[in-house]
């Protein structure tokens, strides 16, 4: 026999609509518009450890195919349209990421990803809070920098230390064979073996100022203690990743200087190499507003609102009955 | 033999890990956002029975282990060593005392259980979660007793001795789980 039958119970099914419902409502009631950028796209996302996955587009019979790839998020297409003047936007879509597989992972995901012209992180950080608050039962979520979460879970601070400390702090709690020159991989590994485990005893901590090295696409700014940091927030809800927010980066060619940074490092790291997304940069060019936005998983939430174990559970089908 | 790469990790596969074998009893994709890629296994050492994490880079790859579950029959004890047979081949293999010690209290002969060899040898016996084993011993069963709660202690043909309810009498035959090593019915 085979395993025809949903993942997901029709309990489930049905709060996933619900849930659908509930971001529409909360979006229109705040004037924000819906927007559906294409899934398949000529460029790839350009983090070194975000795996597109490639289609293949055949113009007609027989014709010559071309490599498209399958969004890993919205985030570019939409960047596009802000820079169009647009005005604040959202987008519920599936995204796709090649490999990612397990109790939270699942290969095509629903992300949920919005934009507010004008907003900076902290408030953007309260817009996520009044849409989850009421889904996870929470009213108030603490916010927490990314030094003193260290400091409060491995007592020191990650801007004071170098490599080496990094390194044997991870061994001392990790048992892995790993050579690796990278910090932001030791911070990483300490995030997800360490910390996370034990944010499963907070409700929810929004952890703010991420080192400058994570920016990824946001704004990068000095801190009160004078250290440069991200605009970067991520949401943990009982130790799992929720959603991840910047203050956008708006500077066009600080834009194109981490394209080229994230391609050189898959260069380096034998990652394959694809088109970076130069219509973004263009956009960029022509003035994107200063923004606040942030991609949050909605198979997440739902896991987190239904307390299932796996993320199976809040899908039709996962990827193994797909 | 042949190498698993992280990607092919699941629950009960058998890998060499610094020399003993190992089964994988939890494994966990674990990723940040913007973050590598690595795998989280929760291992036990075969030889040893400890428990603990290893996490390993997408794409390591790990020995595969000449481990095997077969089904045999409990034979005798000779003393020293637990005998066991294939069934099909009449083969005997001798277990001993670090392999039997969590089936100890549940083996009775002609029984079946699984047998866990490495490299041809024994390093675990697993019994069936369900056993049925005569009480040899207990105090006399109270007539009319079976509504009430209260239980007492009883020993069964292994030697192991077991809680149970205070109606049970000497030579009945009682349905065990192992897992637990508690009382379930009579058989």
């Amino acid at each position: 026999m085979s395993n025809w039958q949903p993942t997901a119970s029709m309990d489930a099914l049905r709060k996933r609509a619900e849930m659908f419902a509930y971001v529409r409502h909360f979006f229109a009631k705040r004037d924000v518009m819906e927007v559906d950028t294409p899934v398949m796209s000529h460029c790839a996302v350009s983090d070194p450890f975000i795996d597109s996955i490639e289609v293949q587009y055949h113009p007609a019979m027989g014709g010559e195919p071309s490599t498209l790839y399958l969004q890993t998020s919205p985030e570019y297409a939409m960047k596009r349209l802000l820079s169009a003047g647009s005005g604040a936007i959202y987008q519920m879509s599936k995204v796709f990421r090649n490999g990612e597989y397990g109790h939270r992972h699942n290969p095509e995901f629903t992300m949920l990803e919005w934009y507010q012209p004008g907003y900076d992180e902290q408030q953007l950080m309260d817009e996520v809070e009044a849409l989850v608050g009421p889904l996870l039962g929470v009213e108030q979520i603490e916010r927490v920098t990314y030094s003193d979460l260290f400091q409060r879970y491995l007592g020191f601070r990650p801007e004071l230390v170098d490599i080496r400390y990094l390194k044997n702090e991870a061994l001392n709690h990790i048992d892995i064979e790993l050579e690796d020159n990278d910090p932001d991989t030791w911070l990483n590994l300490l995030i997800t073996h360490v910390i996370e485990p034990q944010l499963k005893r907070l409700p929810a901590v929004f952890v703010t100022e991420y080192p400058a090295s994570q920016a990824a696409l946001a704004k990068v700014r000095v801190n009160a203690n004078g250290n440069k940091v991200a605009a970067r927030f991520e949401l943990f809800v009982n130790g799992i990743e929720l959603a991840n927010g910047y203050h956008e980066l708006t500077d066009f060619r600080e834009q194109q200087r981490r394209l080229d940074l994230d391609q050189s490092q898959r260069e380096k790291l034998g990652l394959p190499l694809r088109p970076l997304d130069q219509r973004l940069v263009d956009a960029l060019e022509h003035g994107m507003p200063d923004c606040a936005g942030v991609a949050l998983g909605i198979d997440r939430l739902l896991m987190l609102s239904n307390s299932a174990v796996s993320i199976a559970e809040v899908m039709p089908f996962d990827h193994t009955r797909a | 033999m042949a190498n698993f790469s992280s990607n092919q990790f699941k629950n009960g596969m058998k890998v060499m890990i610094d020399g003993d074998p190992c089964s994988m009893v939890d494994v966990e994709f674990v990723k940040p956002g913007k973050g590598q890629a690595f795998t989280r296994v929760k291992l036990r050492n075969l030889m040893s029975g400890r428990i603990w994490e290893r996490t390993f880079k997408s794409g390591e790859s790990v020995e595969a282990a000449d481990v095997m579950d077969t089904t045999m029959e409990y034979s005798y004890y000779d003393g020293e060593l637990w005998y066991f047979m294939d069934p099909n081949t009449f083969e005997q293999v001798g277990a001993d005392e670090n392999a039997v010690s969590e089936a100890k209290p549940w083996l009775k002969e002609q029984d079946s259980v699984t047998v866990t060899l490495f490299n041809g040898n024994p390093i675990a016996v697993t019994p069936p979660n369900f056993v049925e084993l005569e009480v040899v011993e207990t105090d006399p069963g109270l007539k009319g007793d079976t509504a009430q709660g209260g239980s007492k202690p009883a020993t069964l043909a292994t030697g192991a001795v077991v809680r149970v309810p205070l109606f049970i009498n000497q030579g009945e035959v009682l349905k065990i789980d192992t897992r637990t090593g508690e009382y379930v019915s009579r058989a």
